[in-house]
Parts: structure tokens; C-alpha cells; sequence
């Protein structure tokens, strides 16, 4: 239901109506961008931002918390089988 | 880009995808509750990667799939209007009312305009003082803070020529109905992280206490979905129930509360039709009697509208996980990309049109 | 009116008179005084060659050995001027790898025009300032023309459609059809931003940042590839409107024979690819004005990536997967985490999602 992609915040300033408005850059290619639901956001943050509103700061230690999760999920057999099956099978949702 | 590429690696998801396959012992139904979530599932085929052993259901977080028929053919009411500038996202211009779409209606000279922000709307009434202009307002609680903001932005400008068509749905209420449900197949979720960056994730605590099972708020890219399909699996096979937060880089517990206090000044509770499934209590968001000077559906008089949907979708029962596309009489016939009768087959990761395609790479390897 | 073609420097020196008038009047379409003085102020000086120069119905051409290619397209783009190119250089371009990707070497073009009332000289001569530039870049004359004009209100400013012709050599054989399991596919560079900087500049959807169209003429790439491989170069497709998912596809089915190809080589540049994710969008079915798709012959593979690497346009070429006998007239793609996915056509065009 919602696309939310992360960007670096490059500029934050109030708008005319004193909403904190400013910019956000994905890849290098920056759109306008509003901050009023992560008003403690500070320009060089990464932001996941949803139809140009920043809806979550994203946390740097957290990040990598996935990478974490897979040293904590041990010894695994079977690391070989990672080519997708020959024939994909149709008994399944997708 | 940064916290995206890092969590797109295959060595990572091999391990990943060796450890669901240790671990899953027993067969398992899990749902991706997001439209979001089934985009990358199918976009990097983890759903033909994971075992037998767990049934991938996709879940009906997708506002393309629930807005409900009334409402869309109400939308192209209001879209052929001459003084009216609609604007929506780029997913709603193709999904099907009882007789046609937002591009047909463009196409016979209504003036309909794809936005990529409601503020984006603001800016065309802002723009246009001499023309209505009206924002297809759908989507989840992900979607809602934007919405609201649009709204209250439109209020503080003075501007009386902006309205909202609002389609709000809420992703609790619906989980709780397919609990219910007594032929329910779903044994653990995989929640919305969008969602949850928006809400937080106390309100599905009382969900996995009450039906005792596992959710797990989880993140869009690849590894977030192995991650969070392996801790749901881990739990089942373990017995456990409760909420497991694995998007942590972007979800608290709280949520963002600036956005959770502006929706709640704008919009309110309310019962909401989800298509194809029927109306679920307390599952919508209308505006407040204070802010309905911006309800299109009062603003523009288009007669009483009664859509019906046809006889031979079985999208609800799809949208639930009960019956599987291919069982449906039209799939493939009366119902194709190019000519759907129901949701699912309109957006490329709805159910039906994936398993068109499966299926058609199927024909050809027999 | 000198006979400059094939120097880059082509027209340069011929300072476009200026117009009496500032905006396209209903007779400038009229064959009448207004029409000759549209042709011969702006229209014969700026393509300046000597088989316009006759002003002639049409032209006459010598041609040389080969058999004849002839491709025609028409440009409605809008805005007519976007990052990276306009219109005018468009028109050229694309006209000129079509014939490219028929294995043609460019002989000449036709230009049609049709212009709204009311529409500024001004923007009219520097459009055809950049199509005379483009033209003159790939050495090719624009022999003929036509000018419509028609009532305000009617068009959309500009339209224009190009013609060509070209010859193609002796041991070229180019088609669809010809593509076999164990062919490589081969293409010439970073995929999508044509289409993203149309995009980027259309109201509601505004974009800031670096993204330029890939416009560009494709037939020196693809000459130096077909001296060098003659018959082994199997299939040319410049990958416009539905990208590179949509050519592949009609390659698929037109030959029946599967094509695999590996997301991890998919080339995109960081700009193109942050603006395609906030938008939603799939860079394989965003269009390219300047990006070639060459299926050769396996044991070929390498020296012609190599050959394209060292070319100004296809620097950043990559071997981007593979003909197959698995699964005929369907297009997978292999995941950067080895999952695989059916590539289908789009039912409409692709349009930005939030979902």
C-alpha cells in the first residue's frame, strides 16, 4: 500500500505557513519534501519519505540490526540450494 | 542509494532462505498484510523461492484493490463534472468502475491529473481559483497524515475550491475480520512497516494476544521480508504469539505522533466498505463534521450511485486468502490484465494478474 | 548554398534570417508567399543540401548497392524542450536508429511539420536549429519537407514526423526473428533516463537533480558493430516507448524463443534510479531515445561488448543476459537474490504508484 523510499535530507526550513518544508535527496535527483510528522529531522539524516511526506527518521545503529539477525541465525546447511527452481511452481498465491 | 542497495544482497538472502528452509518444519499461512510487500516479493521472487512448507498469502493493503466500487464510480461522477480538476495518485487512473476508469473519462475530455502529493493538489487549487479542483484522498494510515495535511493546509490558505474524495482505510480492523473469519487460513502477519512508521505497533498487541499469533512489523526490501517471514516462522514453530518489530531502522513502538495528532483533528472513525469483502466496523476514516466543508462527496451532487460488482468475481475471497485466482470461473477469460473484472487483476502485483502471468510461463514450458 | 554535409560545423556559418513575424500564421501552411518565405527563410537555410536546395516535390537520390530501409516516426513529446534535447533533435535521432536497427547506414531524411496557429517563430527556429545540429552530427541530409498549419486550438504547438531512408550493407541481415538460445544480449548503456526526464519536468510530478535525456543517434555504434560482425550480430532494438522489458518481449515472441536476463546487470544511473523509486516506476519499461539492445552470437559476445565499451555512446555497454530454449516468447529476470520473475508487457502505459 505504501511505497516509502529513503533520501537524505539537504535542506530543512519553515514554509509560508510555518510547516518545516524543505529538500530531500534520492540518488541525487531532490524533491520537495515535508517535515511536520519528523519535526526533530536535521539536515544530512536519511529520511523514508511516502507522497513527499517524511514519515520516519531512519536510525543509523538500527540499520543493522538485519545484518545482526543473520550472524545471530547460526550455522545453516544447504547454503548451496540458492538457485531458484528450475520450474517455478503455480500450486501458490503470486 | 543508501538503506536501500545493502538490503537487496543475495548472499544475505541465501542465508536467509537457508535458514527458513531449516527451520520451517511445518506448513504455514502467513500474510503480507501491505501492497507494498507483495510488489517485492514478486519483483524478486521470493515467493518462488521459500519452501513448500509456507504459503505466501497476499493481504488487501492495497487501496487499488478495497476502494470500494460506489466510491470509484462516485470518482467519475465528479471527474466528468466541467468544472472539476481531479487529481490522483497514478495507481487509481486504471481501476475499474462498473463501466469504465479514470483514463476513459480523461479520454472523453474530463480533466483528470496525476499527482505524486495531495499538497501537490493545494498547489493546483492555489493555482486555478476559478476551478474546482478535487483529490482522490485513498490509501492507509501510512497515507492518512499526508491527507490531513492537505486538508488543513487548504483550510489556513482560505482556498474553497479544494476537496478531498475520502477513501481512508485502517489495517487493525480489517486483520481482526480475517481472524474472524471461520474458514480463516492466516496463521501469522507480516504487518505494514509504512504503516507502523506512521502508527507504531501497540494496536496490533491486543490482536496477537487475542488470537495468539505471531506478528512481525516488517520492512520492504528483500532481506526485511525474509527477515520478517523467518521470525513469524520461528515463532509458529515455537508456539510463541505476540508482536516482533524487525523494520527497527524506521518503526518505535509510538510511531510518529505529530502525524497520528493531525490525523486525528482532521479525520474520524468510521465504518468503510472494503471492495470485495464487504463493510468492516470502525475500519475508515471520514472527515470530522468541523473540516467537511472539504468532503467532495457533499460539495458535488452526483445523484445516488449503486454499483454492482460482477456476479462472477471471487476478488473477496481472494483478497482473504480463501480461494486461489485460478479457481475463479472468469480468471483468464472474462477477467484478464487488459479487461479485469475485479482489483486484483489491475495492479501487476495484484493476486490475479500475478498468477496470469505465472500461469502463462507455465503453458509455455509444458 | 555550399554543400558542407558530413562537416560538423554544417550550417553553422548560415545565421538564421529573422522572421517578420513573431508567431506561425494560418498561411504560413497556405502554399502561398508566406509558405515560400518560410522555406526559403528558414526551412531551406537551415537544412541547407543540395537536394532541398532543388525545392523540388520531392527528392531524387542515387543509390548506392544494398537493399533499402525505410522507417517513419512521429514526435509529439511534450515538453518539446526537456533535459537533455528538445523536439527537433529527437525527431532526428529517433528516425535515424530506426534505420540503425535495421543494420542502415542513413541516407537521407524527410521533415513534416505541422504547427498550431499562434505558435512563436522564435521557438520554431531554434527547434529547427537543433534538428538541422542533429542532422548535420549524424551526417545525414533532411531532403524533403512539408509545412501544415493548423486553426489555434487545433494542435498542440508543434507535431512533427520524420521519414528516413537508408542502404544496408551487403552481409547484414537483421531481424527479430533471428534470435537463438545461446545468443547474448548485449546493451549499449545506463537504461531509463529519457523517460525519467520527461517525467521530471511534468507538472505535479517535479523532480530536481542531474537527469538528462539519453537522446542520442545510434548509427555509428551500430555500423562499427556490423563491419566488425557482420551476420553474427543477430537482432537490433533501441529500447523507446515500454523500455527495455517491452523490446525484449516482442524479441521473444517474434523469434518464440525465451530471453533470461540478470537484474544485477541492469545499468541505471543513481539519479534515474532514486527518481524511478520514489515514483514507483520499473526502469525496465521507462523509454530510451539513445540506448541499443544487440542480441549476437555467443561466441561474439565479448569482443563486441569490448568494441561497444570503447565507443562514446556505449561506454557503459553490458552483457545483459541471455537467449534461451526455456519458456518461448516470455522474458524472466533473475533477482539480485537469485529469485525469478516474469518480465510481461505493461496492459497500458506505466504510470507513477504510491502503493
Amino acid at each position: 500500500m505504501c511505497l516509502g523510499v529513503p533520501g537524505q535530507v539537504i535542506e530543512v526550513v519553515p514554509n509560508a505557513l510555518g510547516i518545516p518544508t524543505g529538500k530531500v535527496s534520492f540518488g541525487g535527483v531532490v524533491k520537495e519534501v515535508c517535515f511536520a510528522y519528523t519535526p526533530e529531522v536535521a539536515v544530512g539524516d536519511y529520511v523514508v519519505v511516502h507522497v513527499g511526506f517524511s514519515i520516519s527518521t531512519i536510525d543509523e545503529e538500527e540499520a543493522k540490526q538485519v545484518f545482526a539477525y543473520l550472524e545471530e541465525i547460526g550455522d545453516l546447511e544447504g547454503l548451496d540450494q540458492v538457485e531458484p527452481p528450475a520450474s517455478p511452481r503455480s500450486d501458490r498465491e503470486g | 542509494m543508501r538503506f536501500v542497495d545493502e538490503y537487496r544482497g543475495g548472499e544475505e538472502a541465501a542465508r536467509l532462505l537457508a535458514a527458513i528452509r531449516r527451520d520451517a518444519v511445518h506448513p504455514w499461512s502467513l500474510m503480507e498484510v501491505c501492497g507494498g510487500q507483495t510488489h517485492t516479493l514478486i519483483r524478486s521472487g521470493i515467493d518462488r523461492l521459500l519452501p513448500e512448507t509456507i504459503s505466501l498469502i497476499h493481504g488487501p493493503g492495497c487501496p487499488v484493490c478495497v476502494t470500494p466500487l460506489e466510491l470509484i464510480d462516485r470518482a467519475l461522477a465528479i471527474a466528468r463534472l466541467p468544472e472539476v480538476i481531479f487529481t490522483s495518485f497514478g495507481d487509481m487512473l486504471r481501476v475499474p468502475g462498473s463501466t469504465t476508469d479514470l483514463l476513459a473519462v480523461k479520454a472523453d475530455g474530463g480533466d483528470v491529473r496525476m499527482v505524486y502529493s495531495p499538497l501537490d493538489a493545494v498547489k493546483l487549487a492555489q493555482k486555478h481559483p476559478e476551478r474546482q479542483v478535487v483529490f482522490f484522498a485513498v490509501g492507509f494510515e501510512t497515507t492518512a497524515p499526508a491527507n490531513a495535511m492537505a486538508v488543513w493546509q487548504a483550510r489556513q490558505l482560505g482556498l474553497d475550491n479544494f476537496s478531498i474524495l475520502c477513501s481512508h482505510v485502517l489495517v487493525p480492523p480489517a486483520m481482526e475480520a480475517i481472524l474472524a473469519s471461520p474458514d480463516n487460513r492466516v496463521q501469522g502477519f507480516l504487518a505494514a512497516g509504512h504503516v507502523c512508521a506512521v502508527m507504531g505497533y501497540r494496536e496490533y498487541e491486543p490482536i496477537a494476544e487475542r488470537h495468539r499469533i505471531p506478528i512481525t512489523v516488517t520492512g520492504f526490501e528483500p532481506l526485511d521480508l525474509l527477515e520478517g517471514i523467518h521470525r513469524t516462522v520461528c515463532a509458529l514453530e515455537q508456539g510463541r504469539h505476540g508482536v516482533e518489530n524487525q523494520y527497527v531502522r524506521a518503526v518505535t513502538r509510538d510511531g510518529s505522533l505529530p502525524a497520528q495528532a493531525r490525523v486525528a483533528e482532521v479525520f474520524e472513525v468510521c465504518d468503510r466498505k472494503w471492495r470485495g469483502i464487504g463493510t468492516i466496523p470502525a475500519s475508515g476514516l471520514a472527515l470530522r463534521p468541523e473540516w467537511r466543508a472539504f468532503d467532495a462527496e457533499r460539495r458535488f451532487e452526483v445523484g445516488a450511485l449503486t454499483a454492482e460488482e460482477s456476479p462472477l468475481c471471487i476478488a473477496g475471497d481472494v483478497l482473504r486468502g480463501r480461494r486461489k485466482p485460478h479457481e475463479c470461473t472468469a480468471f483468464g477469460r472474462q477477467c484478464t490484465p487488459e479487461r479485469p473484472l475485479g482489483a486484483p487483476m489491475v495492479s501487476n502485483e495484484g493476486a490475479c494478474a500475478a498468477y496470469y502471468r505465472y500461469g502463462r510461463l507455465e503453458e509455455t514450458r509444458r | 548554398m555550399s554543400d558542407e554535409r558530413g562537416d560538423p560545423a554544417f550550417g553553422a556559418a548560415c545565421p538564421l534570417p529573422l522572421a517578420d513575424y513573431p508567431a506561425v500564421q494560418l498561411a504560413h501552411g497556405g502554399g502561398g508567399r508566406l509558405t515560400q518565405r518560410l522555406i526559403a527563410e528558414l526551412l531551406a537555410p537551415a537544412f541547407d543540401n543540395p537536394l532541398l536546395a532543388t525545392l523540388h516535390d520531392g527528392a531524387v537520390l542515387d543509390l548506392p548497392a544494398g537493399r533499402l530501409a525505410f522507417t517513419t516516426d512521429s514526435y509529439v513529446v511534450r515538453p518539446l524542450v526537456f533535459p537533455g534535447g528538445d523536439i527537433g533533435s529527437l525527431a532526428v535521432h529517433g528516425t535515424v536508429n530506426d534505420l540503425a536497427m535495421c543494420g542502415a547506414r542513413p541516407l537521407a531524411l524527410s521533415c513534416g511539420l505541422i504547427l498550431e496557429e499562434g505558435f512563436p517563430m522564435a521557438t520554431l527556429r531554434a527547434l529547427i536549429g537543433s534538428m538541422r545540429d542533429a542532422a548535420a552530427r549524424v551526417g545525414v541530409p533532411v531532403a524533403t519537407g512539408d509545412t501544415k498549419v493548423v486553426d489555434r486550438g487545433k494542435g498542440d504547438g508543434l507535431y512533427v514526423n520524420t521519414a528516413g531512408i537508408g542502404v544496408v550493407p551487403q552481409g547484414v541481415e537483421i531481424a527479430p526473428t533471428r534470435a537463438r538460445p545461446g545468443d547474448v544480449v548485449l546493451l549499449s548503456g545506463p537504461i531509463a533516463a529519457h523517460g525519467v526526464a520527461i517525467l521530471s519536468v511534468r507538472e505535479g510530478l517535479e523532480l530536481d537533480g542531474p537527469i538528462v535525456s539519453d537522446s542520442a543517434p545510434l548509427h555509428d555504434l551500430v555500423a562499427r558493430l556490423l563491419e566488425r560482425f557482420g551476420d553474427r550480430v543477430h537482432v537490433l532494438r533501441d529500447p523507446t516507448r515500454g523500455g527495455v522489458a517491452s523490446a525484449l518481449h516482442e524479441i521473444a515472441g517474434a523469434a518464440g524463443v525465451g530471453i533470461r536476463i540478470e537484474e544485477t546487470r541492469i545499468p541505471i544511473e543513481e539519479s534515474v534510479r532514486g527518481a524511478c523509486e520514489i515514483l514507483g516506476l520499473d526502469p525496465l519499461y521507462v523509454a530510451n531515445e539513445g540506448r541499443a539492445l544487440a542480441l549476437v552470437a555467443r561466441e561474439t559476445a565479448e569482443e563486441a561488448l569490448d568494441l561497444w565499451r570503447g565507443h562514446e555512446l556505449g561506454r557503459g555497454a553490458v552483457a545483459l543476459g541471455e537467449v534461451v530454449a526455456d519458456h518461448p516468447g516470455a522474458v524472466t529476470l533473475r533477482s539480485s537474490i537469485g529469485g525469478l520473475r516474469v518480465v510481461d508487457l505493461l496492459s497500458g502505459e506505466q504510470l507513477p504508484r504510491i502503493c
